[in-house]
């Protein structure tokens, strides 16, 4: 990318590279959050729902989760995926898979612990209804995890926040290689080591109004679904 | 579809899109420096050797300990640094093939315009960083072991400074890449050791010019080696050997003299040199 050009105009004129690390950025987060929300909202609704021993402990510990550092994430992945670890077999490190792979490891505490939140306090609201229709534990959770739906993309878009905006746990796991897991963020941290201070400054507008448009569509996408669903 | 076959199936998808990228081949990862990839050096050569092989070179810059590191891991085919006596180690722990000296530059003393050591114009590192000490104006250390780093504490150690012991409140050690330590060096008006290359690229200079230069000293050696495939049967050792070949060849060599920032030349070829 030249540097003596600043983002805006990068921007306006189509920059090839430009858009190939936004669509990096949005391809690895999105597919993170995506992932997250598999394991994440099944997880937290079970815990919302199930009495068992150490629930108490489990909920403080995710809760405590949300805070995982990213360095710390993008460490142990990286030792994890590296040839000479556990799972270096699979040859993941330093590609989008190993970055896709921290931030799952980073959002779904995020999406699990909220949607817990969340689907406790509708249950607390449902649990006669739901005991009278006599439903097992999946229907249960089903039926509380479809009612929650728009309060649940909430949850999705604090995770996705906490991806877009990391880079401890990418530019470890990525490794930072041009037009191939460098993000915006990573590209940002780059551009500020080189003095290139203007740049990395354009390009975090850039991310803030791509974060911003992410959740404008989310908004409107939850707004036309409540209207469509009454 | 029984259950076993849907969780394989279940698990291949998965993988397969957590991982668009296993499929590639003609690709090797390349652990190198910092100096390398941000005075554009590698933006420089690396198309040409593209063009000529087909060979997708990924750069993963880090400082050269942990390049280094990350060549003893396997989870690079070829590193390229800068500290010769700690690639000789790990050639001869095994880790690497082969060392192959490729070029150097050299390394500069920056400081503030102002001079608070009056040292600048000097020819001498040695005695500049006694000035410096002696003084106690503000120096900016790497303290990351990359191979400037380490060039810095050898330094010292010319100078009879045993830094660990006599560093004060002046010597700042902020465990950060080269244009971040200049960054720092910038906004606090410090005097900081940093290569040639990454100074002629970097950007904000605020008020730092170069105080030591031409100090035979200074001299700053890279050489290239390949993963041994042997600790490590990952490793692409053909294609990788394909890049060391080439970056030792007289087109190699041509490719790395060709750049300059500003008219000015960043690195000298010297693979004919074996003892470099």
């Amino acid at each position: 990318m030249p540097n003596d050009v600043s983002a805006l105009q990068l921007v306006l004129s189509s920059d090839p590279a430009l858009f190939a690390i936004v669509r990096l950025s949005l391809y690895v987060s999105l597919s993170a959050v995506a992932l997250a929300a598999l394991i994440g909202i099944p997880l937290g609704a079970w815990i919302a729902l199930t009495n068992f021993r150490g629930r108490q402990g489990v909920i403080v510990l995710l809760n405590a989760l949300m805070g995982l550092p990213p360095v710390v994430v993008g460490l142990a992945v990286y030792l994890a995926l590296s040839r000479s670890g556990p799972l270096g077999s699979f040859g993941l490190l330093f590609t989008p898979g190993a970055m896709i792979v921290a931030q799952t490891v980073l959002v779904t505490p995020i999406i699990a612990a909220l949607t817990r939140q969340t689907i406790e306090d509708l249950w607390i609201e449902y649990r006669d209804e739901l005991t009278a229709m006599n439903l097992g534990p999946v229907g249960r959770v089903a039926t509380l995890i479809w009612d929650a739906r728009f309060s649940l993309v909430t949850a999705l878009l604090a995770g996705f926040g906490r991806a877009a905006a990391e880079v401890g746990a990418i530019i470890i796991v990525g490794g930072n290689i041009e037009g191939f897991t460098r993000t915006m963020t990573t590209a940002i941290a780059l551009e500020t080591s080189k003095g290139d201070l203007p740049l990395a400054v354009g390009l975090g507008l850039v991310l803030i109004g791509i974060v911003i448009a992410v959740n404008a569509l989310a908004w409107t996408a939850r707004r036309a679904g409540e209207r469509l669903a009454g | 579809m029984n259950m076993l076959t849907r969780r394989v199936l279940i698990a291949a998808a998965v993988l397969a899109f957590v991982s668009p990228a296993v499929a590639q081949d003609k690709s090797i990862v390349v652990a190198s420096t910092t100096s390398t990839q941000d005075s554009g050096l590698f933006g420089h050569i690396l198309p040409m050797f593209k063009a000529k092989t087909g060979i997708d070179v990924k750069v993963v810059a880090q400082g050269t300990g942990q390049a280094l590191d990350t060549g003893r891991r396997g989870d690079a085919d070829v590193v390229f640094v800068h500290a010769k006596p700690a690639e000789e180690k790990f050639v001869s722990e095994g880790f690497g093939v082969k060392r192959y000296p490729v070029m150097y530059n050299d390394f500069i003393l920056i400081g503030p315009k102002s001079d608070p050591a009056g040292i600048k114009g000097s020819k001498d590192i040695v005695a500049a960083l006694s000035a410096i000490k002696a003084k106690g104006s503000d120096f900016i250390s790497r303290g990351d072991k990359s191979g400037t780093h380490q060039a810095e504490l050898n330094l010292w150690k010319v100078a009879g400074v045993d830094i660990a012991k006599d560093k004060g409140p002046w010597y700042k050690e902020i465990g950060q890449g080269m244009g971040a330590a200049l960054n720092t060096a910038s906004a606090s008006n410090a005097y900081v050791l940093a290569d040639r290359g990454t100074w002629l690229s970097f950007k904000n200079r605020g008020d730092l010019v170069i105080a030591v230069e031409g100090d035979k000293r200074l001299f700053n050696q890279y050489g290239v080696m390949l993963v041994s495939p042997e600790k490590h049967p990952s490793v692409k050792k053909d294609l990788g050997q394909q890049l060391i070949d080439w970056l030792v060849s007289s087109e190699g060599q041509k490719a790395i003299a060709d750049y300059k920032i500003n008219g000015e030349q960043l690195f000298y070829p010297n693979a004919s040199d074996s003892g470099a």
